[in-house]
């Protein structure tokens, strides 16, 4: 690639026009280097910092975003948004707990929770992709119910008790080798088969086309209710899996566990080149973006108190926001 | 329903003529009636005591909430989205409470709430000016000013406190006269004929809605486009002030967290209130309504000894009842 852009004409490589294309198609260069001089400066300011231990507690971390994330990209890829993500993962985590005592013990309380989440992404995706509900309020609504019930669910669930499976607890915060976290193990599947979907099959495709021109689309033959009711189940299933790791990783289950997740899932899709607007960009520069956000929120918590963090966190998910609209030259 | 109109619209029948149009432009709203009704009709049957009373009791426990639905209103039928509003409100009922706490007085507390009004329009510029210079679109700059304001409303009081000037807490608790009249009600009916009727009788409430039905069709027939977004932000931002200070005035405290359902309950009832979320249409009298029918949902799942956590399921489910039923009635309009 270095000598087939060096033979199109000297430094002309440089120009504006040219950063502005690769911003926008490999959005990953960018991105890859605003999280090394991230680490530099974490590096920096305390030094000593940056580790084995480190990097896995982070990637630990991301790893959850970025699935959570990945439903906020996917989703957004059309022009939507999922919405009920936090309360998706969150119900998943703790059904998966209440059945730690019961016969069936926690594989049965596994399939229950996924079973439900895409239950629940199902309905979302009918509203969406049928009825044509605005994304943002259909996923709301669902958010709600999905909470509701979990609530519900709670009170039913008092005498039995709930518990964090060992197995859930070792995937999430596990090592392997002392280095390498565990939960990686369902994060890079993820993540390839994301990748996959996305950049090989036909699915992947429709999604961009959905996004990009509906109207388009649907003249050139897409069933786009199909795609979409498959899409937020995706989605549903998706938030599921992170909420499993993510309730193995704090060994703690609750009804509010992964809502800390929703605004940072949505910020970590945009600042890896989503569009909002849907039928732009891609996975890999998500799962940066939720790199860079974890870092980005363990770094703050160390050198700044509470309210200060929130301020530069929201300060910078503006900054970066406005600084790649300006470059990639879209509104 | 197309005959009916035109053999009602006959010459001699003008009155009729003006209902059957009014009830054409206003039908999502006089649904909303009609289904509040029915709501209503439901509560006292599992509550006989239910009386008007407890309707103004109801309406009262509703009114941050219900002018933070009209502040959404006015964002969103300009064509955008304020994911802020709910730390917009808990940092100005902060800054209210801790600077009445720290210069009493009933004087400087009037002083105090000018203030706290002149934060939230500042709020609002910052929120609009944002979106409108960098860009940015409007969900992805309110997601981060969330946590800004949220961020402030901790640096200015770590921990619930504060208090509230006596005349404030007195303009919005009790009633006047009978107990049919809560102050709140009137309250509501003060703060939103003195914006949002002005509003929409102006140049500016026509851009509004000019810009929020199609940005470029207004752009091209001389609306200021960036301006008219940037102030519909600005009166957003009053309107959460106002709704920040009710806040600090009914509950006599400042709290910096924000309350997490706010955002979603407001995007809630100015969707039911029949604003589009594309932008463009719609008023705030439905959400207002829409967030006292929310209220009643729960309100009734509680008479009825139903775990109240149904009553978010049910809040949710009729949510998206109502709006698969609207989008139905749409989709058969436009085949029509």
């Amino acid at each position: 690639m270095t000598a087939a852009t060096g033979s199109i004409g000297g430094r002309n490589w440089l120009r504006l026009a040219t950063l502005r294309n690769m911003l926008r198609d490999y959005p990953l260069v960018p991105l890859t280097v605003l999280l090394i001089l991230l680490v530099v400066v974490v590096q920096l300011v305390q030094p000593g910092t940056v580790n084995a231990n480190w990097a896995a507690n982070n990637l630990r971390q991301a790893a959850v975003l970025a699935i959570i994330a990945g439903c906020q990209a996917l989703t957004m890829l059309t022009g939507g948004i999922d919405l009920s993500v936090a309360y998706v993962a969150s119900m998943s985590g703790f059904v998966t707990a209440t059945f730690v005592h019961q016969p069936g013990g926690w594989v049965l309380g596994i399939v229950v929770a996924l079973t439900a989440a895409a239950l629940a992404g199902l309905v979302s995706g009918i509203g969406v992709g049928v009825f044509r509900v605005h994304p943002l309020i259909m996923t709301l609504g669902m958010g709600l119910i999905v909470y509701g019930f979990s609530n519900v669910w709670q009170l039913r669930s008092l005498q039995t008790g709930a518990g964090v499976p060992a197995e859930l607890h070792t995937l999430g915060a596990g090592l392997t080798f002392g280095v390498i976290p565990n939960d990686l193990l369902v994060f890079v599947p993820v993540a390839v088969v994301l990748i996959l979907l996305l950049r090989r099959t036909g699915y992947g495709r429709m999604l961009y086309a959905i996004g990009d021109n509906p109207t388009a689309a649907r003249l050139s033959g897409v069933r786009a209710w199909q795609v979409l009711v498959v899409l937020y189940a995706i989605s549903a299933v998706l938030a599921a899996i992170a909420g499993l790791i993510q309730s193995g990783l704090s060994n703690t289950a609750s009804v509010t566990l992964a809502t800390p997740y929703l605004l940072p899932s949505i910020a970590a899709a945009v600042i890896g080149g989503v569009s909002i607007f849907g039928g732009r960009g891609g996975y890999s520069g998500t799962i940066v973006g939720a790199l860079i956000l974890t870092v980005l929120t363990g770094f703050l918590s160390i050198i700044l108190p509470e309210p200060w963090r929130q301020i530069v966190f929201g300060s910078i998910v503006v900054l970066v926001a406005a600084a790649y609209t300006r470059v990639t030259g879209e509104s | 329903m197309s005959a009916d109109a035109t053999t009602l619209g006959g010459p001699r029948s003008g009155a009729a003529d003006v209902l059957v149009r009014f009830a054409r432009n206003h039908a999502w709203t006089l649904g909303l009636f009609a289904f509040l009704a029915v709501l209503l009709l439901f509560t006292k049957y599992v509550n006989s005591y239910y009386n008007l009373v407890s309707l103004a009791n109801t309406a009262t426990s509703v009114l941050p909430l219900a002018l933070a639905a009209v502040a959404q209103a006015i964002i969103v039928m300009a064509g955008g989205i304020d994911l802020s509003i709910s730390s917009q409100m808990a940092l100005v009922s902060c800054f209210a409470a801790i600077l009445m706490q720290a210069y009493p007085g009933d004087l400087t507390a009037v002083g105090i709430v000018i203030l706290a009004l002149a934060l939230g329009v500042l709020l609002g510029a910052i929120n609009g000016g944002l979106i409108v210079l960098t860009k940015v679109p409007d969900i992805v700059v309110t997601l981060a000013t969330f946590f800004v304001w949220a961020g402030f409303a901790l640096l200015v009081t770590p921990k619930p406190g504060g208090a509230a000037a006596d005349w404030l807490k007195g303009l919005v608790v009790g009633s006047v006269g009978t107990d049919l009249l809560p102050k709140a009600l009137i309250m509501l009916i003060i703060v939103v004929a003195a914006i949002w009727i002005p509003l929409s009788r102006s140049r500016l409430g026509l851009s509004i809605y000019a810009v929020g039905s199609n940005r470029l069709a207004a752009f091209r027939s001389g609306v200021a486009v960036n301006r008219t977004k940037f102030l519909s932000y600005v009166i957003g931002g009053l309107v959460a002030a106002f709704a920040g200070l009710s806040l600090t005035a009914s509950t006599g405290i400042g709290t910096p967290v924000p309350e997490p359902t706010y955002v979603l309950i407001s995007i809630a009832a100015v969707v039911l209130g029949g604003v589009s979320l594309a932008g463009g249409v719609g008023g705030v009298f439905g959400p207002i309504v829409a967030v006292v029918v929310l209220q009643l949902i729960r309100d009734d799942m509680t008479f009825m000894h139903v775990d109240p956590n149904l009553g978010l399921v049910a809040q949710g489910f009729i949510l998206i009842g109502v709006l698969v039923v609207g989008s139905l009635v749409q989709m058969r309009r436009s085949r029509a």
